[in-house]
């Protein structure tokens, strides 16, 4: 397992390798209306976690060498034959690398997490948000599969992790498009067709009574930065346990022609001790974008639940 | 035709142009509506009330002139059964009902805004409804690579009309609340022709063998939301329909 090779592979390690410098100061196309050039389709699949793992400790990078070595474990992890026994084996464990896509390269920092900040590369979670996700997960626990509202928002199709926002990598199809037209920034994410249209001229956000599962977004450029402010979530996407209350601040740069990287900063005060920010790099992809018409195939769903109650009717 | 009669004729000229992008061509960016009853049927009809005694008022169908060249869309017979057959079971048979996908041309003239984002290669339209969105390639990437609700879109300038040519269609998705339905054969063709600044004319011919004798076309115009600030909000249906589509699977029913 890729968690048993982190121990195995990085305890031990004596010092701290230096991050590689920063990439040359890029200087972005623009568009017709003077935009720094961002479009495209870009995909942010990749091995390295968003939280350092804890068997790590202080170890903030790989080297060369241990983050090919994890890379190559990564893959014949994700590679390996999955083939059961019998065909209920089969069917429980027929997710195998051709379904996924979670990459196969850690970042080019060779961070050991997507998180740059808090040093320690892990989620600052107050008291307060500890204690909510660890009555969250007790009742996940005894609640798992009583109705719908109880199974993960992507198998309801309703959220994934992909779209956020913040915009993370998911198990496959971590694909993006790009629009920009005069005044708006438009993100196509794949995943459940999910659309994020970013207005740039500086307008208020919605009122705080409308609250939406991906927020409201706002943008403005910074230079060759575009930064989205978004706010409004609801209290049901609950991103890390973060409360509806959440502010996220997004920054896209483009820092060479294949590569957009995409820094977000969580800030809810009610759930984290003090705001935390994760770096991951988009890279360019040939597309196209698919339609994941994902609620319209939704087996899952009748599946899992429908299988549930099967399963008590029996036992009684 | 909007009465433009009385303008001289380089002032009409100005007005149908409309704006324009960098590149020269229409600028059809914004966020759009129809105001039309087409959603409810294509074709002209009288109010009628709905399929669901609780809503009274709220839930009957109002009138509409129809949107249908030639009024009549030219079934073939045992296709017009089926659409009858569908009308009958729209509360189980409509997709809309579960929050799918709506398809082409249905998402147009949904009684919800749709916003255009028009760049040289790509124009993308984000559908509230659903979040149904779908890209229009203004270089053809060659043939769908597989079917799908909202079909491949592939556009091109015929002057100043911005004509699509959409294939690739599962045989899911209706044209309205009516029954209208087609197969995987479905071929659309849209036109969209800015009328001045504020106003998008908007034509489909739809082509199904399997369903029609003959090609036939709907248009309607669609028009710039032009409030203040105005933006596309989220229509998650999914949510809405959780409790008609899996409420069956509760471990207590919520209706027992």
């Amino acid at each position: 397992m890729a968690k048993r090779f982190w121990i195995v592979t990085l305890i031990g390690a004596i010092c701290l390798a230096a991050p590689p410098p920063k990439p040359a100061n890029y200087v972005p196309p623009r568009t017709a209306d003077g935009q720094p050039d961002i479009q495209g389709v870009w995909n942010n699949a990749t091995l390295t976690p968003l939280e350092r793992p804890a068997a790590m400790g202080s170890k903030a990078f790989l080297t060369p060498a241990e983050a090919a070595a994890f890379e190559k474990a990564a893959v014949d992890s994700n590679n390996r034959d999955r083939r059961g026994a019998d065909a209920a084996s089969d069917v429980a464990g027929a997710y195998n690398q051709a379904w996924f896509d979670r990459g196969s390269k850690v970042v080019p920092t060779l961070r050991t997490s997507l998180i740059v900040d808090p040093d320690d590369g892990r989620i600052p979670y107050s008291a307060d948000g500890q204690k909510r996700m660890a009555a969250a997960a007790e009742y996940a626990r005894t609640h798992a599969l009583d109705s719908v509202e109880d199974l993960a928002l992507a198998d309801r199709c309703l959220l994934w992790a992909t779209a956020g926002p913040p915009m993370l990598p998911g198990p496959y199809n971590s694909n993006y498009q790009i629009f920009q037209a005069p005044g708006y920034v438009a993100i196509a994410i794949e995943m459940i067709h999910d659309v994020r249209i970013i207005p740039l001229d500086r307008r208020p956000h919605l009122p705080g009574s409308v609250r939406q599962w991906l927020g409201d977004s706002r943008g403005h450029w910074e230079g060759n930065t575009l930064v989205v402010e978004t706010t409004n979530f609801t209290d049901k996407s609950h991103f890390r346990g973060a409360t509806a209350n959440m502010r996220l601040t997004e920054r896209f740069t483009r820092t060479d022609a294949n590569t957009l990287t995409y820094d977000f900063t969580v800030d809810d005060p009610a759930t984290f001790s003090k705001p935390w920010t994760a770096s991951i790099p988009m890279t360019k992809a040939p597309g196209p974008i698919y339609e994941y018409a994902c609620h319209e195939g939704n087996y899952a769903v009748p599946g899992i639940l429908g299988g549930a109650r099967k399963q008590e009717a029996a036992a009684k | 035709m909007l009465s433009l009669v009385a303008l001289p004729a380089a002032a009409q000229a100005t007005i149908s142009r409309g704006p324009r992008t960098a590149d020269g061509k229409p600028n059809l960016n914004g966020i759009w509506q129809v105001l039309t009853e087409a959603n409810w049927d294509l074709q002209g009809h009288a109010a009628a009330a709905g399929p669901m005694v609780p809503l009274g008022a709220i839930g009957a169908m109002p009138p509409g002139q129809g949107v249908v060249e030639g009024e009549e869309i030219p079934y073939k017979p045992e296709a017009l059964a089926t659409k009858k057959a569908n009308f009958a079971n729209r509360l189980k048979l409509d997709p809309e009902v579960k929050c799918y996908l709506p398809g082409v041309p249905r998402a147009t003239y949904m009684p919800f805004p749709f916003q255009i984002v028009q760049t040289p290669q790509f124009i993308l339209i984000s559908y509230e409804y659903a979040n149904a969105a779908r890209t229009i390639y203004m270089k053809d990437p060659g043939p769908a690579p597989v079917d799908s609700w909202m079909g491949q879109s592939v556009g091109h300038w015929e002057g100043d009309t911005l004509v699509v040519d959409v294939t690739g269609f599962n045989d899911q998705s209706w044209f309205d609340r009516a029954g209208d339905y087609h197969t995987d054969a479905l071929h659309v063709v849209e036109r969209y022709t800015l009328h001045g600044a504020d106003t998008l004319m908007y034509e489909a011919t739809i082509e199904d063998k399997n369903v029609f004798t003959k090609p036939w076309k709907i248009s309607m115009p669609v028009y710039r939301r032009l409030e203040k600030n105005v933006q596309l909000m989220e229509f998650k249906c999914v949510e809405f329909v959780e409790e008609l589509m899996y409420g069956q699977y509760r471990k207590k029913p919520a209706n027992p």
